[in-house]
């Protein structure tokens, strides 16, 4: 069984309270914060390896000493709960059944990098979540660990809530920024980074939920003893939310040595594919990472058994590889039509467009024209090569990830499926009602000699 | 006349005072999500120029936000609104079959309104219930392993809330 680090407790009865929560072991970390020097808190994290558990997987160590201390300027740290990548929903899980475990590690993080007004950056949609979290945020204050002269240590921290209202470019942290400051979601242009001049022009950190909740741990065992745990640059656990055609879908939370194949046929996880159907494809960590094949899923194209880990997700690049991504694992099963799932994540793409950028907002609105021409039996062969021009000429071209997050589901999806478009051109009616089927996306994958 | 109740203006205040001095323009989004509970499930003209007042920023400054993002509301909406998730992994297990139910049984398409203005239905992009799918957001709330059985139950609650 592995170590739960973060959702151990999260089924225990009543954890949403800081009564319960505290007797089980919280708020400890809070105490022993408190006695170390914030930069030794920033050590522990850069020991332990921590990555941003949001989707671009940066060092959390290494952005937490990058943050910029200016005499007399406040200096902020924001809590990136926007969760709206396609197929991600631990962050959701995290909040909804410990609450607590979030408010702890924002104190502890504050703590260590001087942010008296923390924000938690809550998507609009999660509404009843805001009150779950005020109310463990009133808790742990009417307990003294938050408030003025925290626990007597001199230091002043107040978390508070602040929604968005239905944009997921708003993950993006400095588009999460300008939303914070009462604009609309267009990302800022990099540099400056945000920890010299973010929020308000002052230094900010922006990290995600499972990113923040994973300090408490780290405080608690010591950043070493957190490395030890995983394989690699993977260290810790890591919140994994799987969807589609499992018989267990949900939010597990992970030892990053165990395989892919373990993890979606094992019951102690997915369970396997519902309604006996076969395995066809898998999107590993969320919308904007490759899709891939079964046979590429399970094994790397060296033949070797594919882990769930940032290494061995990535292994083979995007030619026959993926991410971990934000860990949003999406399941095809054989009776899925890649055109089809590939659309909709087009449509989402176009819907999400800030408009800045002119190949985002013009690329994305053409590729889900031209995406559901094909669907609908009335694409041409071209426009197969059409799509691949269109996304090459997104990515890398725009201000913010969202472009390349546009580009690269259609690239993964011609790159591994091409005959399945193909087969859409060729057969316009009949793709109407029919599936193109399993075909040989789960047939052993060559490996040369 | 659009004007928030002295208890309104209080929780108006509090929300302001979360940030820095001078920072009142943060206070916005929120701001939009109390003045269309408010006000009608909705953001009029007048309703987005009195929130710009509360908080000494001009009307432009709130139409370009209530423009931007999802989830306000520019016309007025069904007493019940029904946001069908059909981003991709919902697709996956079924979303664009309860959309099409839900279509015929209110008998309305996608982004209308029924005639006795109880019912809005909308697609909405991927809500983060992507494990409990197909599923929709009815106000604060989300509805989700939906089947056409519970979408029948759903409606008949609806209706008999009136």
């Amino acid at each position: 069984m592995a170590t739960k680090l973060l959702l151990a407790k999260a089924h225990v009865e009543g954890i949403r309270h800081f009564e319960v929560y505290r007797r089980e072991g919280g708020y400890a970390a809070v105490e022993k914060a408190l006695k170390m020097e914030p930069g030794a808190i920033v050590e522990e994290v850069k020991k332990s390896g921590l990555r941003g558990r949001g989707g671009a997987g940066f060092p959390s160590g290494m952005k937490w000493s990058f943050l910029a201390k200016p005499e007399g300027v406040p200096r902020y740290l924001v809590c990136n709960a926007d969760e709206s990548e396609p197929g991600t929903f631990k962050d959701r899980y995290l909040m909804e059944f410990i609450p607590h475990l979030l408010i702890e590690g924002l104190i502890v993080s504050s703590f260590a990098l001087g942010s008296n007004r923390t924000y938690i950056y809550i998507r609009g949609e999660y509404a009843w979540i805001v009150g779950i979290l005020e109310q463990a945020i009133a808790e742990a204050k009417q307990n003294g660990f938050l408030g003025k002269n925290i626990l007597g240590s001199g230091f002043d921290c107040e978390i508070y809530v602040q929604r968005g209202a239905g944009a997921y470019i708003c993950g993006e942290e400095t588009a999460l920024i300008e939303s914070l400051e009462g604009k609309r979601g267009n990302p800022r242009i990099k540099p400056p980074f945000p920890a010299i001049k973010g929020l308000w022009d002052c230094p900010t950190v922006v990290n995600n939920v499972e990113t923040l909740a994973a300090v408490v741990p780290i405080i608690n065992i010591g950043g070493e003893e957190y490395a030890k745990i995983g394989v690699g640059r993977s260290t810790g656990t890591k919140l994994i939310s799987a969807c589609g055609n499992i018989n267990k879908p949900g939010v597990y939370e992970i030892d990053m040595t165990i395989s892919v194949e373990e993890f979606i046929y094992s019951d102690e996880y997915c369970g396997g594919i519902a309604n006996g159907k076969k395995l066809k494809a898998c999107i590993p960590g969320g919308s904007s990472v490759p899709i891939l094949p079964a046979n590429l899923l399970l094994t790397t194209a060296k033949g070797e058994p594919r882990l769930m880990n940032y290494e061995s997700l990535s292994d083979g690049g995007f030619a026959t590889g993926s991410m971990m991504g934000s860990g949003g694992f999406i399941v095809l099963d054989e009776d899925q039509c890649i055109v089809k799932h590939t659309l909709t994540l087009a449509r989402f793409y176009r819907h999400e467009s800030c408009g800045q950028c002119s190949p985002c907002r013009e690329g994305t609105g053409w590729m889900e024209k031209i995406l559901g021409k094909i669907e609908n039996g009335k694409g041409a062969i071209s426009d197969i090569d059409l799509l691949w021009d269109i996304q090459r000429k997104i990515e890398g071209n725009t201000i913010c990830p969202l472009g390349d997050a546009a580009a690269w589901p259609v690239a993964a999806a011609i790159r591994h499926f091409r005959d399945e478009f193909e087969w859409h051109v060729n057969n316009p009616e009949l793709c109407q009602t029919q599936n193109f089927g399993l075909a040989h996306y789960a047939d052993p994958i060559h490996v040369p000699a | 006349m659009v004007k928030f109740s002295e208890d309104k203006l209080k929780e108006v205040q509090s929300m302001i005072d979360r940030y820095p001095e001078g920072k009142q323009k943060s206070a916005l989004i929120p701001l939009l999500h109390l003045a269309q509970e408010e006000f009608g499930g909705w953001l009029s003209a007048e309703t987005m120029d009195y929130v710009g007042s509360l908080l000494g920023i001009e009307p432009i400054e709130v139409y370009e936000v209530a423009t931007f993002y999802s989830m306000y509301n520019l016309k007025p909406v069904g007493k019940h609104v029904f946001e069908v998730c059909h981003t991709g992994p919902c697709m996956l297990k079924g979303s664009d079959d309860i959309i099409g139910y839900i279509k015929t049984k209110l008998g309305i398409k996608v982004g209308e309104t029924t005639a006795d203005g109880l019912f809005t239905l909308k697609t909405v992009e991927c809500l983060g219930a992507c494990g409990y799918a197909p599923m929709m957001q009815m106000g604060i709330d989300y509805r989700e392993h939906l089947t056409e059985a519970k979408v029948d139950e759903i409606i008949a609650a609806c209706r008999n809330k009136q």
